[in-house]
């Protein structure tokens, strides 16, 4: 059952994703990519990440998203008439160079993914081996604050440092030009 | 219990498709979202190896700071694509050919 699941995720996800790639209108395209952003929360959950799954549908869904169909609305004059005529075009041509080294990427990763499961790392054998893999009944969103004021609290303040820093150039490159 | 390797699987398909996205795409926000979708494939295998760390939660915790630091970057290229669409009135990265103006 868990894995007739996990696998209606994963071709939701994958299938999305190509759909996205191949699609030659923008709008249609970006909210395809939401439904991609929920199957990989989805995805999360199967590792028992229920906190990062959340972080994903607030961040991702509730900001980047609206960001990007904000910027796609600023920047294209046609939306309307690309709405109206984008079945004439449903695929968008195909370029051969990218498709031959994205397959190999995939081909490559695969062939990775594959042998290391049959010749997995010895910190996983070994935890799985004292059983100290997370289990479903843990608290994880406890144990992740833990570990953030503790062990992580130096990589958490750079990435709050970045954050302003991200923000500050945001605005910055946003603003008006004054006028000399 | 899904094995490790169905979820590296997964992110190596994702990886994939955001490589194509960002190659042959000829609109600047497609290439962002084929960025997002790389970013995302790392962030499934950085979930999926951090079940196996109990102790310490690396995975899942650099999980998040990679989310942060996603959104922190798609709000600054989007800042960047906003006045590039204001300068050259277009987001095809191949109409962009000047440095500076």
């Amino acid at each position: 059952m868990e894995t007739i699941v996990f696998y209606g995720f994963a071709t939701t996800a994958v299938g999305s994703a190509l759909l996205l790639v191949s699609m030659r209108n923008i709008a249609r395209a970006l909210f395809l990519f939401f439904i991609v952003l929920f199957s990989v929360a989805g995805l999360y959950l199967f590792a028992l990440a229920d906190f990062v799954a959340i972080t994903q549908i607030l961040i991702y869904v509730g900001g980047v998203l609206v960001l990007l169909l904000f910027a796609f609305m600023l920047s294209n004059k046609e939306l309307l008439q690309q709405l109206h005529s984008g079945t004439s075009h449903f695929f968008a041509l195909p370029v051969w160079q990218a498709l031959l080294i994205a397959a190999s990427f995939l081909a490559i990763l695969v062939y990775t993914a594959i042998q290391g499961g049959t010749d997995e790392p010895a910190w996983i054998t070994a935890s799985k081996m004292a059983g100290t893999a997370i289990h479903p009944t843990d608290n994880t969103v406890e144990q992740i604050g833990l570990q953030i004021m503790t062990q992580y609290l130096l990589p958490f303040e750079v990435v709050s440092v970045l954050l302003m820093m991200a923000l500050i150039g945001a605005a910055h490159l946003t603003r008006k030009e004054e006028t000399p | 219990m899904i094995t490790l390797t169905h979820f590296l699987v997964v992110g190596a398909c994702l990886f994939s498709t955001g490589l194509y996205a960002v190659l042959s795409r000829r609109n600047a926000l497609l290439v962002l979202v084929g960025i997002e979708l790389m970013i995302n494939a790392a962030i499934v295998n950085l979930v999926a190896f951090g079940r196996y760390d109990k102790s310490l939660y690396g995975g899942q915790v650099f999980a998040l700071f990679a989310i942060v630091l996603a959104a922190a970057a798609v709000a600054v290229a989007l800042a960047i694509i906003l006045n590039v669409y204001k300068f050259y009135k277009s987001v095809n990265p191949e109409d962009i050919s000047n440095l500076k103006d």
